[in-house]
């Protein structure tokens, strides 16, 4: 009952966006199509979050799922969405359990900077390797859709109601998730490692679990960017790339899943505002922003939602 | 009489220095035994190496027939030895009924990542499960506040409710009452050692207040620079004149320093 009830708002947000899609206009979906398949990633940050673990090298997975799909449709014949978005993920999974044996070791600053340095890894050998298409990067194929392929604007409507599915999937997993024992001790893992292990549970198991999941879901995001982007370059590694997750989770706050994908959404908005009006410096208007956030809903937009729902009184005795 | 905990030999040396040596203990199921000694006489380290927290450098100890020496804490935990801390280790910044939950959500799941991933923590059982936990450990009261707000003697009390959460069959107590005050001190191990009696726990308690010791223990071990010197019934133990001298060495020493300088 609990659990249905909570779910209501998010299922109607996610119906109520695919219904008027047709009706939006064109810069506004492929605006939102790049913001979703970024809240994936967000999604995944929000997850290690919650753990005490801020990683800024997130862009690695994203990149990892991007160049999966450029590279497949630039040398297979291979041109289905969701076996391009499926290896993007597999991909990035892989990735995720490989780091994961070092990363989860570590925490704070020390695993920040070590995620960093992972991405950093991925950019530089990019950037030196001429059939990964070096700096410029490459150009991504137009997906067909289980045989189906749309045509003009059509194009853009499929990707943004797939990228739409996969949010709503991911994030409904998530919610599961969150509310499962493993998703549940991210807060004991920041709390008490100690506490966890004498309680019998490997803590740094947890924290790879973890990785993994967000991994696989920046790359499902970088899947979704590079078919949205239609274009893959080694920018999708860099450090900043990352900070820009970052940034977003400290916009939507770590504390609720629909905060991520409003927060993506806010942020895309905002750069492209910032961007039409300060051509030359719009990083200060998102500096400003981010400024703005952090003085005055420091839990991030989600924040706004969880205050909302305290203040309806049915959400008594409901279970945290 | 089969031990239930069994220490034979035990040694632990950081480098050069000894902190613990040619310890041998057994002890029988449902025995209360109370640890005393000085600071740095090894009582903590014979707890961290009992629960899997250091590795001994030589020796062996085995929990109900079987050798555990050398197995990880979780391990440990997982067999049925269970521990609470000193500066208890609850998670600070959940409510009392969510440690409570998670701590017995954790026991329930058993060690399969997937079966964690799977079951929900807020399980109806393990709901009800918590509650019964905090009411025989007297903190239900205390079920909504944030762990970190809490009083000391409360923090206690739900760390080593959350240590029971498991049903061990021993349970390592490392100074239940260390910054509790004078006055709270027998309430509340009245409270800890009733609820342990309940669940049928056999019990290792390190503790400095010998008066304590003397109500709850049935035997006590007495620890003096890294070997156990002493191990009897409590009056007599703590009767005993030269474990007077050792135990509270440190304090005579002092008076017979300050009396030379005046």
């Amino acid at each position: 009952m609990i659990v249905a009830r909570a779910l209501i708002p998010g299922t109607l947000a996610f119906i109520a966006a695919a219904a008027l899609a047709p009706a939006l206009p064109a810069w506004l979906i492929s605006l939102a199509t790049v913001a979703f398949s970024n809240a994936l990633v967000v999604l995944g940050l929000i997850i290690l979050w919650r753990a005490g673990l801020v990683p800024f090298g997130q862009a690695l997975f994203y990149a990892v799922g991007a160049y999966a799909v450029a590279l497949i449709g630039r040398y297979t014949p291979v041109r289905d969405a969701f076996a391009l978005i499926a290896a993007g993920a597999l991909l990035a999974c892989l990735v995720a359990f490989l780091v994961g044996f070092l990363l989860a070791r570590y925490r704070e600053i020390f695993f920040s900077m070590l995620s960093l340095a992972m991405s950093m890894i991925l950019y530089g050998a990019l950037v030196k390797t001429e059939t990964l298409g070096s700096t410029d990067g490459f150009g991504v194929e137009p997906p067909t859709y289980l045989g189906y392929a749309p045509e003009g604007a059509m194009q853009h409507l499929v990707l943004f109601w797939v990228v739409l599915a996969f949010g709503a999937a991911a994030a409904l997993l998530v919610f599961f998730y969150f509310r499962s024992i493993a998703g549940a001790l991210a807060v004991p893992v920041r709390d008490s490692e100690i506490r966890l292990e004498f309680l019998g549970v490997s803590v740094n198991r947890l924290v790879h679990l973890n990785l993994m999941i967000a991994g696989t879901l920046a790359g499902i995001g970088g899947a979704l960017a590079a078919l949205a982007i239609e274009h893959v370059d080694p920018n999708m590694a860099y450090w900043t790339t990352s900070g820009g997750f970052v940034f977003v989770t400290i916009l939507a706050g770590a504390g609720t899943i629909a905060g991520s994908f409003i927060g993506s959404f806010v942020f895309e908005l905002l750069k492209s505002v910032a961007y039409d009006l300060l051509p030359g410096t719009w990083q200060i208007f998102l500096g400003a922003a981010l400024l703005v956030t952090i003085l005055f809903l420091p839990e991030g937009l989600g924040s706004l939602f969880v205050r909302l729902r305290r203040a309806s009184p049915q959400s008594k005795g409901a279970a945290p | 009489m089969s031990a239930i905990l069994a220490v034979h030999d035990l040694q632990k040396s950081f480098g050069s220095v000894i902190a613990a040596h040619d310890i041998n203990v057994a002890v029988p199921a449902l025995q209360t035994v109370g640890i005393i000694g000085a600071n740095g006489a090894g009582k903590t380290t014979f707890v961290n190496m009992v629960t899997g927290h250091l590795r001994p450098s030589a020796g062996t100890i085995a929990f109900d027939g079987r050798d555990i020496t050398g197995l990880p804490s979780r391990a440990i935990s997982r067999l049925g030895i269970a521990r609470s801390f000193q500066m208890p280790q609850i998670f600070s910044s959940l409510t009392v009924q969510e440690n409570m939950c998670a701590a017995t959500a954790i026991a329930h799941a058993g060690d399969g990542l997937l079966q964690q991933v799977v079951t929900p923590l807020y399980a109806r059982r393990t709901l009800a499960e918590s509650e019964a936990a905090l009411e025989l450990f007297r903190i239900a009261g205390y079920c909504r506040n944030t762990a970190a707000t809490l009083p000391q003697g409360v923090r206690k009390l739900l760390d080593i409710a959350m240590a029971v959460a498991g049903a061990p069959r021993v349970l390592l107590l490392d100074e239940p009452t260390s910054g509790i005050s004078i006055e709270e001190k027998f309430s509340l191990m009245d409270v800890v050692m009733a609820a342990l009696k309940d669940r049928c726990i056999t019990v290792l308690f390190v503790e400095h207040d010998m008066d304590i010791v003397e109500r709850y223990a049935d035997r006590v071990l007495a620890f003096y620079d890294g070997a156990v010197i002493a191990d009897g019934p409590p009056r007599e133990t703590l009767e005993n004149t030269r474990i007077q001298e050792l135990i509270s060495g440190p304090k005579l020493k002092a008076t017979t320093a300050g009396a030379g300088h005046a």
